[in-house]
């Protein structure tokens, strides 16, 4: 495979629009295929393996985005990249951040900071927001959660801070998994110290992704788990919160 | 008291302070009004005095005690009316604008007065439209047709439908009947008309009277033709109309001669000629027209006066509103259950912008919104923002903020409208521009195009009946559809139900006319008027999806004994219109751009000017239940997607993506309107519930600024629906909007409350 091929396809799952709910404003979301981590919550298990994916090269994406400029630009959006892990594939990742900038679109990031390290200067200077989801600061439940390490997500947040790259910190709200209030103190207060982080997502667990394992065939881990209730959500925003940050 | 004054010193009293002067000036007895606006100029008075406001909403105020008593009075009305269908009927008396003695809700308390009948909620008969509708309307709900109008109407008196079934054809039965073009006003009042309202309080109604004449000395040296008897005829009766509203009027203490001389007057007058409107039509759609920023100028006056404070003209407008949700016709359960409840689509246009680009938003702009959270949330009157992102900013952001609230607004493109039809434009119903008091038009349902596929592939037969409803052509006989042949014989098919169609609605408006005539609502129009006559499409999204998988998958034909077509299927897959997919979108643009072709190429009655709308409200399920198998998938008697929007479930790309496929379709080939209906889960406009009214504004703007024409929005989520279902009493008020409309979700049928459930939520789920 070349170097030039590997910039300009990647493996893609799927693109939708969305509001609010994906960075600012309305938004073109890209679905990147493929994810190192297996989070035991993760809504979109179709999404995990790059073969499960269809090619699809830059230039496909971009026009498939240009249909969309004016509407995302008047409306107050951008692009988001999602997945999947889109820095599994970085740099076609890279490549489609770098053309949206050159379109004059806002771009933002959602990445669990695993595969940070591949995230280049480059690719970060085309990224106007990252959407780090940490989904424990306690380094047991993390691998528990996730099958992976913690270290690597907090080590790209410090970069992140370092470069100036604004945040939106997402942690996911799992009973019985992501609300002990000591773990959550812990994040908050590492958060705080990030000057670059503009808000905390406090995301409710949901399982409308049941239906997908069903289909794919894969147990649902958390299938019996309960969803958070309005009450826990509001302590743990609160505890973010009390450390000086935005939390909704 | 001012009797004895003669109009001009009272007209110079009512309108001090005002400025301009070309609407004041009177035209010459047997002298045309000068080129552009005429001697009637309301548009002339709203751009010369109105103050357009930039401001936000806190200057609102909550309902007084007063407007809480009003309303409770007339709202512990309701439950008894929702589970008998009406509350009362007089079936005695034919409604006539001076039929019945005045009425009130709390005569104590009431600003603004007037009822259709002597009772709230009372319900009058209107025979003129059709003696049939009236008695089995009657006998739905437990009453007897009274023996007098029976035979006043049975045998002395002919009514519209009588006309219209005398001179329908045998190919229109037929294809009424098979329900390819279905809803035409041929049983009941065509509605869709505004009278000028406004001009009764700017003018009164002697200055009317005056105007009127003199347009109908205008025709006096005319040779007497059948077109210039009939207009003199109606100018007669229009005059004749505008004297019994003066009475009317009268016998609730006011003397609507004169002009208005304070805002409450203002308001008063112009309801009282609404009044006289739905007193004598019992029209589909009975629409306000364009009256806040009008009303603002008198409120405006008084205020700066000292004579009015915010909270006495918030009032005004709440009472106001609250005469305009009691508007009720008396039909039948089947006419309920096609249109979703009861409506009136008392609409009214609110905002937009000027032609000379000043914001025509007034703070009684704000005033009609607010009456969404002063009375709590409701269908009627069916407020419209006539949206631009020119609007200002805080106006956006309030109207949003209701919508998200109360799912009770609609929002039609200002940009698209104001060049074609001018800034004093209203909406008809629910998505048809007008300009107020010069342009009308020919209300003419709609089509069935699903079904017209159906017809293409059986050679004129009806799929459900096999009956043979178009004239005979070859049927498609090959095991799988082949596109071009099945393009070609579509467009016979078109050709055929074109002619059929607007030839059919040529007998409806010449009989509505001749039986039915809004005399009230044409006095409040000048003459000669404007006329469109407003075809209409259904099913588009069912058609184009269908010729779509003939074009880019296979489609195999199942056939009955007969030869008969009746189930389709499809291998492979097919872009679906709703995805922003030129492919498949290509193919709905198309349909309305031939089928609007097609229908100009028929001479309309009056010389109209052939116009259609993307628009089925509610009678998308019945649309569906009437249509067969189609070969798109869609089983037969499902819904189809109501107005213009994408089928349920095949936008699969989120909000905006079907959006920006419905902004494809040429506004300029759908004069009438297109209807684009979206539910939004309140996630769906953003994480942070202080976002979501800005994220709606940003939605709306780049929907307009691509060409979108007309968004319903409703911001809910499943389960409430779910839950609503389950306990109707839980949800009395719960309005969402479904395709122009708003309706009370409690009073869907179940088949439709599961329809409104079934259809895409663009949560993100």
């Amino acid at each position: 495979m070349s170097t030039v091929r590997a910039v300009t396809t990647g493996r893609i799952h799927s693109w939708d629009l969305s509001t609010g709910v994906d960075g600012p404003g309305t938004r073109f979301v890209l679905f990147v295929s493929g994810c190192p981590l297996r989070c035991l919550y993760c809504a979109n298990p179709d999404t995990w393996h790059m073969r499960d994916g269809r090619e699809a090269t830059v230039d496909e994406v971009m026009a498939e985005i240009e249909k969309y400029r004016a509407f995302i630009t008047i409306a107050g959006g951008g692009v988001t990249l999602t997945g999947g892990e889109p820095l599994l594939q970085s740099a076609f990742s890279s490549e489609i951040l770098r053309r949206c900038k050159e379109a004059g679109l806002h771009t933002a990031l959602d990445t669990s900071g695993f595969l940070g390290a591949r995230a280049t200067d480059e690719l970060l200077a085309d990224t106007d927001l990252v959407l780090l989801d940490i989904k424990s600061f306690d380094l047991t439940t993390y691998r528990h959660l996730t099958g992976g390490a913690l270290a690597p997500t907090l080590n790209f947040a410090t970069r992140l801070d370092r470069l100036g790259v604004r945040m939106w910190i997402r942690y996911v709200l799992v009973p019985g998994w992501t609300d002990d209030a000591e773990s959550v103190d812990g994040l908050a207060d590492f958060v705080a110290g990030l000057g670059s982080v503009d808000r905390v997502d406090i995301l409710p667990f949901h399982k409308l992704g049941a239906a997908k394992y069903e289909a794919l065939g894969v147990p649902f881990p958390l299938r019996d788990s309960p969803v958070p209730t309005p009450e826990l959500v509001e302590r743990v925003r609160q505890q973010f919160r009390a450390h000086g940050l935005s939390a909704y | 008291m001012t009797a004895t004054v003669t109009t001009g010193t009272r007209a110079t009293e009512a309108w001090h302070g005002f400025a301009g002067t070309p609407w004041r000036e009177r035209s010459e007895m047997g002298v045309p009004p000068a080129e552009g606006w005429g001697s009637v100029d309301v548009r002339g008075f709203i751009q010369a005095n109105y103050t357009p406001y930039e401001g936000d909403a806190s200057f609102l105020t909550g309902p007084t005690d007063r407007t809480r008593a009003v309303w409770e009075k007339v709202s512990a009305l309701f439950p008894e009316e929702r589970s008998r269908g009406v509350l009362d009927i007089d079936t005695k008396t034919p409604s006539t604008i001076t039929s019945h003695a005045p009425g009130y809700i709390d005569r104590e308390r009431e600003l603004i007065v007037g009822l259709q009948t002597d009772a709230p909620l009372k319900r009058a008969i209107m025979p003129n439209g059709g003696l049939r509708m009236v008695e089995n309307s009657l006998k739905a709900y437990g009453y007897e047709p009274d023996p007098f109008v029976t035979r006043v109407f049975g045998t002395y008196r002919k009514t519209h439908n009588d006309g219209v079934f005398d001179a329908y054809t045998p190919e229109m039965r037929a294809a009424r009947k098979a329900g390819i073009i279905t809803g035409l006003p041929d049983a009941y009042g065509r509605g869709r008309i505004i009278g000028d309202y406004r001009r009764v309080a700017l003018y009164g109604t002697d200055r009317l009277i005056e105007a009127k004449k003199a347009e109908r000395a205008l025709l006096d040296a005319c040779a007497s033709s059948t077109e210039v008897i009939r207009d003199r005829e109606e100018l007669a009766e229009q005059t004749r109309a505008l004297g019994e509203l003066t009475r009317m009027a009268t016998s609730y203490g006011c003397d609507v001669s004169r002009p208005a001389a304070t805002a409450h007057e203002a308001v008063q007058w112009l309801y009282l000629g609404y009044l006289a409107a739905v007193k004598e039509q019992n029209g589909a759609a009975m629409s306000l027209g364009r009256t806040s920023t009008f009303l603002d100028v008198y409120l405006q006056r008084d205020l700066d006066e000292g004579v009015l404070d915010e909270s006495r003209a918030q009032e005004l407008i709440d009472d106001f509103v609250i005469k305009l949700r009691i508007v009720r016709f008396l039909r039948t359960p089947e006419y309920d259950a096609l249109f979703s409840g009861d409506p009136t689509w008392v609409t009214e246009s609110i905002g937009g912008m000027g032609e000379d680009g000043r914001t025509l938003v007034t703070r009684t702009s704000f005033r009609f919104l607010q009456t969404l959270y002063n009375l709590g949330p409701a269908p009627e009157p069916n407020l419209t923002v006539l949206w631009s992102p020119q609007l200002p900013c805080a106006f956006k952001e309030f109207c949003t903020q209701v919508s998200i609230d109360t799912s009770a607004v609609q929002y039609e493109s200002d940009d698209l409208m104001r060049p074609r039809t001018g800034d004093d434009t209203a909406i008809a119903c629910c998505v048809s521009a007008m300009q107020v008091g010069r342009q009308m038009q020919f209300f003419g349902a709609r089509v069935n195009l699903a079904k017209a596929l159906l017809y293409a592939v059986n050679g004129g037969r009806d799929e459900m009946t096999g009956e043979q409803v178009a004239p005979e052509m070859p049927a498609l006989t090959g095991e799988y559809l082949d596109y071009d042949e099945l393009a070609a014989a579509y467009d016979r098919v078109l050709d055929w139900l074109a002619r059929t169609y607007v030839n059919a609605l040529n007998v409806i408006h010449y009989m509505h006319d001749k039986y039915a005539y809004e005399r009230i609502e044409m006095a409040l129009h000048d003459y000669p008027v404007h006329r469109f006559m407003a075809c209409g499409i259904a099913g588009l999204s069912v058609a184009s999806d269908s010729l779509s998988a003939v074009k880019y998958a296979r489609v195999k034909v199942f056939r009955d004994a007969t030869g008969l077509a009746v189930d389709f299927r499809t291998e492979g897959d097919f872009p679906a219109y709703g995805n922003n997919d030129d492919r498949a979108d290509s193919i709905a643009v198309g349909l309305v751009e031939s089928f609007m072709a097609k229908v100009r190429q028929y001479p309309t009655y009056r010389n109209a000017e052939h116009t259609q709308s993307v628009l089925t409200i509610t009678s998308n399920v019945v649309y569906g239940k009437h249509t067969g198998n189609t070969p798109d998938g869609r089983r037969t008697g499902v819904p189809f997607a109501p107005g213009a929007n994408p089928m349920n479930g095949r936008d699969r790309h989120g909000v905006a993506a079907s959006m920006l496929s419905v902004a494809k379709l040429p506004y300029e080939q759908a004069r009438d309107g297109i209807s684009l209906t979206t539910n939004i889960t309140p996630e769906g406009l953003g994480h942070r519930p202080e976002e979501r009214a800005g994220h709606l504004v940003g939605i709306l703007d780049a929907y307009m600024a691509a060409g979108g024409f007309h968004m319903n929005v409703n911001v809910l989520d499943r389960s409430t629906l779910q839950d609503a279902m389950e306990h109707p009493d839980k949800y009395p008020d719960l309005t969402i909007r479904v395709s122009g409309y708003a309706v009370n979700f409690v009073r869907l049928t179940r088949e439709q409350q599961l329809d409104v459930i079934s259809r895409t939520f663009h949560g993100s789920l």
